[in-house]
């Protein structure tokens, strides 16, 4: 969800008029074209596997575990990322790139797995479908704009979708925490009490609170800066809108 | 009279050091030499919009003179909130800087970006340092609502506590006498933010270490008074060693003098770490850290611990890629924190 703000920058920048920036050299471009391209298709294999999967069961509920595994390997995968903006190859930040990341794989791991009472809920299919629509948008945005051929429709889709994707990503993660709190409180999952040796504790149940508040002022912002980027891009589709 | 004047003016005026026999001019109520005066223009930053128009202005006048103008007109900006640059890009102007000795022609444009409210270093720090001060001595004392009830206002049955407070304090009281009578600063403020940053940084540490270490569940070290004795050592013979090197660096120049000096080891063996290290208060400061994180066994002082590391270490390469830059002859056997390492 967050991470369809992720390389807006790297956006903004295929698209504004070529500027005297020095872009990744030949081999990172194809590495990153790979990259992407492989991202494109876990996506893609992701979507499959949970349109397939409905259509065999004939309902919506229980679908996360005919693609767990595959949505664990690609989302994890996108550590890499960081690395790439660690590195240069990308020009996003690395502290915004990872802080989407992580948040993305800290839902993936420390929630969804971790909570196996949650996996059954609706809500991890809500933030799935939307992680999968964003994810096989975005890495086509990226793939195509690596190579210099970008499809308009692609990239419209990608300042577009996100209007309903990214609440929908939210309601779900949301949803999706919310549901794990009562096993956490339970089972004093990732918790430790005092007293021990390390003289620390940390209570998950209470971390993941805080997480869910954290929402609240996090997810206007990228909300916003995702509108502002859509008017950059997509600028002129508001004239043609604009119908006296 | 004119004649000269005019020629005056066309050159930078370097001739502004020629004095003339003084003849009462009945002209303007200038000084009877050849000075060429300078016209400042400053304008905004951001729109380009013609701020305010100084004429006469002296050409051995500073930017700080300059800025000092400019708040007259605008009482809102005091001089250490203003920047001024001669281009949007370049960057900011030092106060020091003299107006004639500048690449500008006898008419000057500065542009003028606020830097927001502004705060002296010495303020923040002391704001930085006394809040631990309090709020660890508000955990050991254990005020209420901190821990359970039945141990408001308890004590701790553990020597080791009572300890860590008389260190944490040390350090804390230590780190505000310097500041007040040791530490010359040479920089002027910092933006008003930037308390709220690093005090919320500090004193949200304390908290956190002072709440496990004070707390009535608290584990004393693995091994025992040995482990604590060794802590407290290395504890105070690095707060020892900061003190002496905060002096060393405090007698390398006089107040006020500008002349930038190399730091070297004196007679105090203390110091003698300068042979090894361009910043040895920094290397002292972890090491007290360390031995406070072993005196206690404390995870979250550990972490407080890594973290100073971190921030030091980035301070010091800085600190000594400035020194290198400043001095041909600097000491090569010299690492920035950790002799050797780093």
């Amino acid at each position: 969800m967050s991470a369809a703000a992720q390389g807006t920058s790297k956006a903004a920048h295929g698209d504004v008029a070529p500027k005297k920036k020095k872009g990744p050299g030949a081999l990172a471009t194809a590495y990153l074209v790979i990259y992407n391209v492989v991202m494109t298709a876990g996506w893609l294999v992701i979507a499959v596997g949970l349109v397939r999967a409905y259509l065999a069961r004939g309902s919506y509920h229980g679908l996360y575990y005919s693609i767990e595994k595959p949505l664990k390997f690609f989302q994890t995968g996108a550590l890499l990322e960081i690395l790439h903006c660690a590195v240069g190859i990308v020009p996003s930040s690395v502290v915004l790139t990872g802080f989407q990341v992580m948040s993305r794989v800290f839902l993936t791991w420390a929630v969804t797995h971790s909570v196996r009472e949650v996996q059954s809920e609706d809500s991890v299919l809500l933030f799935v479908t939307a992680w999968t629509v964003t994810e096989i948008i975005r890495y086509s945005f990226y793939t195509f704009s690596l190579l210099n051929h970008l499809p308009y429709l692609i990239k419209w889709a990608r300042y577009t979708f996100f209007i309903v994707l990214y609440p929908m990503g939210v309601s779900g993660e949301l949803l999706t925490i919310y549901a794990a709190l009562p096993y956490v409180q339970k089972t004093g999952l990732y918790s430790i009490t005092l007293p021990n040796k390390y003289n620390f504790s940390f209570d998950y149940y209470s971390f993941l609170i805080l997480v869910m508040i954290s929402y609240i002022p996090l997810f206007p912002q990228l909300y916003f800066h995702m509108m502002r980027q859509r008017k950059k891009v997509l600028g002129h589709t508001d004239d043609y809108s604009k119908v006296e | 009279m004119d004649i000269l004047a005019l020629e005056a003016k066309s050159q930078n005026g370097a001739e502004a050091e020629k004095k003339p026999t003084p003849k009462p001019k009945p002209k303007a109520p200038k000084k009877a030499k050849r000075i060429v005066y300078f016209e400042v223009e400053i304008l905004d930053l951001k729109t380009k919009e013609k701020l305010l128009l100084l004429d006469k202005v002296e050409p051995t006048a500073t930017v700080l003179d300059i800025k000092s103008l400019f708040h007259k007109s605008y009482p809102k900006w005091y001089p250490a909130r203003q920047s001024l640059r001669l281009d949007p890009k370049a960057k900011c102007l030092r106060d020091e800087e003299v107006l004639q000795t500048l690449p500008v022609g006898t008419t000057a444009s500065f542009y003028f970006s606020d830097l927001g409210p502004q705060l002296t270093w010495g303020t923040v720090f002391l704001a930085e340092c006394v809040g631990p001060l309090v709020l660890y001595l508000m955990f050991y004392f254990r005020l209420p609502f901190i821990y359970s009830p039945k141990y408001d206002f308890t004590s701790s049955k553990h020597w080791v506590v009572h300890l860590a407070c008389m260190c944490h304090s040390f350090h804390y009281i230590k780190r505000v006498l310097e500041t007040l009578f040791v530490h010359r600063i040479s920089h002027g403020t910092m933006p008003l933010r930037n308390i709220f940053k690093n005090c919320g940084y500090y004193w949200c540490s304390a908290a956190w270490m002072a709440y496990y270490i004070n707390h009535p569940l608290y584990t004393t070290p693995h091994y025992g008074q040995q482990q604590v004795n060794a802590g407290l050592y290395i504890f105070l013979f690095c707060q020892v060693g900061n003190f002496s090197i905060h002096i060393a660096l405090r007698n390398l120049k006089a107040q006020g003098s500008k002349v930038k000096k190399i730091p070297y080891p004196t007679k105090n063996p203390f110091t003698w770490i300068f042979w090894l290290v361009s910043c040895p208060n920094y290397t002292y400061e972890l090491g007290s850290w360390i031995g406070f994180t072993v005196m206690t066994q404390c995870v979250p002082v550990a972490f407080f611990t890594i973290v100073a590391f971190v921030q030091m270490t980035v301070w010091a390469k800085g600190k000594h890629r400035s020194y290198l830059k400043e001095f041909r002859d600097y000491p090569t056997l010299r690492s920035s924190i950790l002799p050797f390492i780093l």
